[in-house]
């Protein structure tokens, strides 16, 4: 299992076929009080770069990207009535989505965790 | 991911700083750049400090308001030319809300006004009108009233001046220790008070719906003024994340989002600023236009919406139509901490204007249904005379 991170502040975790997304804990400091989040129905197609999900804070309205191409498996369900997941456990519980993933190579354009780390540092 | 509007930070260069920046950012501010200045815009988190607001007491900062001493020659008669409120009939001591009007009946602005007593803390004689204006909009203000008063009236402009709130249930309690007999003042009066050999100008009155005061004092004193505040258990700094969810709340318009130079009295559904007197003898700029749609209506009305769902609508999202055409537009609107809903203030068509009417909204290409409801959308706990 590998974690890559994008720029624009998701994380995804590849685990065989299937990949989970989210977004960082990094993101939700900065997001404040998450009041409602949208996720991508099963079967949804995403391109990379595509607006897959939508999260809101009592701040402000966000899009989130899909950091790679591929299918939509699962949405998380629980943040429909617990969006404030996002904020406890972004990198964990509060996941948005999980896709397959149709172009594995696309994945060596993102960051590993140390990298992003120091990505963050330098914000 | 990516923000796609932030209905807080605006930007605007060059960027002033008040007299308690590094106390803010001392105490963990997330400062943003607001009317000019840096300013900030949440603590520990927006949710926590509104609610921490509604149960015990909130410390804000607004220096960045405007604060304006009008006195010099008739300046009462001066300044119902341009307010459409009762300026000569406030008594010393009393404090009114009222609008800063363009000769069109739009809204430059609006603002607290009271009348102060002799023994007042800006070293001024008693009569004195002393006037709270938007800090986004001071500066236009200042233009607008140096052009339409007469010379002989003089403009202080207090830019050294300090301006806190101390808003919620608690506030009463905090601030009495700090400062005994501010209890005994009721809702929109005000009086001096003394603190360190500090002079201190304290109303009853705020922005968010509950009981509290709003404190004038010299920028040199308001560090050691908001630790003497902060060091009581009921306080905690509150950043401008909650005044926006809190006047919201409360049903209290925000200047340059619901209200403008388009909007007029009535469409904001403010006719209680407009004051019997005024109303029969008019002479307000705007005043033709304005009692007329007082007596006729306006085209359009400011209401309070509860939207269905979680997601909230935000401001700049249109009002529709069974067709899909627009027909009015959201000004505000966000989660709403205390009532657990997304709400939003509109100004939509008098038809659709009588709470229980639904209507639907449309942003970013969804929609959204919601329903017109009488605001406050959270009880005022305003402490009034004989209460």
């Amino acid at each position: 299992m590998s974690r890559y991170f994008t720029e624009d502040h998701e994380w995804i975790e590849v685990d065989g076929d299937v990949a989970t997304v989210g977004i960082t804990e990094y993101a939700q400091s900065q997001l404040g009080d998450i009041v409602f989040v949208e996720v991508p129905d099963e079967g949804k197609e995403l391109s990379k770069g595509d607006d897959a999900a939508v999260v809101e804070s009592v701040k402000a309205a966000s899009d989130v990207y899909a950091p790679v191409s591929g299918t939509v498996v699962e949405g998380n369900e629980d943040l429909a009535d617990n969006p404030a997941l996002v904020n406890e456990d972004p990198e964990g519980e509060g996941w948005f989505f999980k896709m397959t993933l149709s172009d594995e190579s696309e994945l060596e354009g993102l960051m590993n965790e140390a990298k992003y780390q120091a990505f963050v540092s330098k914000l | 991911m990516s923000e796609t509007l932030d209905a807080t930070a605006e930007t605007e260069t060059p960027i002033e700083t008040l007299p308690l920046d590094a106390w803010h950012r001392a105490r963990g501010g997330r400062m943003v750049p607001f009317a000019g200045y840096a300013m900030p815009v949440q603590y520990e988190g927006i949710m926590a400090e509104h609610l921490w607001t509604r149960e015990h007491a909130g410390l804000f900062d607004v220096s960045h308001m405007g604060q304006l001493l009008f006195s010099g020659v008739e300046f009462d008669a001066g300044l119902e030319k341009l307010l459409p409120g009762d300026v000569k009939g406030l008594g010393e001591g009393r404090m009114r809300y009222s609008l800063l009007l363009s000769e069109e009946g739009g809204i430059h602005d609006d603002l607290m006004m009271t009348r102060l007593p002799a023994d007042n803390a800006f070293e001024i004689d008693g009569g004195t009108i002393y006037m709270v204006v938007n800090g986004a909009t001071k500066w236009d203000d200042l233009g607008v009233f140096r052009e339409f008063l007469p010379d002989e009236v003089t403009i202080n402009h207090l830019e050294d001046q300090a301006l806190l709130a101390l808003q919620g249930p608690e506030a009463v309690t905090a601030l009495a220790r700090v400062l005994p007999g501010v209890e005994k003042l009721v809702f929109m009066t005000a009086a001096a008070f003394e603190w360190n050999g500090n002079p201190l100008w304290v109303s009853r009155s705020g922005y968010t719906g509950e009981d509290g005061y709003e404190i004038s004092l010299p920028g040199e004193a308001a560090e050691a003024f908001a630790d003497a505040l902060t060091a009581q258990p009921e306080v905690k700094p509150i950043g401008l994340g909650a005044r926006d969810s809190l006047r919201l709340e409360a049903g209290l318009p925000l200047y340059g989002h619901d209200l403008d130079l388009e909007t007029t009295p009535v469409a904001a559904d403010l006719g209680f600023a407009l004051s019997k007197r005024r109303r029969e003898e008019g002479g307000f700029a705007g005043a033709e236009r304005i009692l007329a749609e007082r007596e006729q209506g306006s085209a359009m009305k400011r209401v309070g919406l509860i939207v269905e769902g979680r997601q909230p609508v935000r401001e700049g999202a249109a009002v529709v139509d069974a067709s899909g055409a627009e027909v009015g537009k959201v000004t505000s609107g966000g989660f709403a901490p205390s009532v657990q809903k997304p709400i939003a203030m509109a100004y939509v068509p008098a038809a659709l204007a009588a709470a229980g009417t639904k209507i639907t909204l449309v942003q970013r290409g969804k929609q959204h249904s919601a329903e017109v409801v009488a605001m406050p959308f959270v009880p005022h706990r305003y402490v009034r005379k004989g209460a």
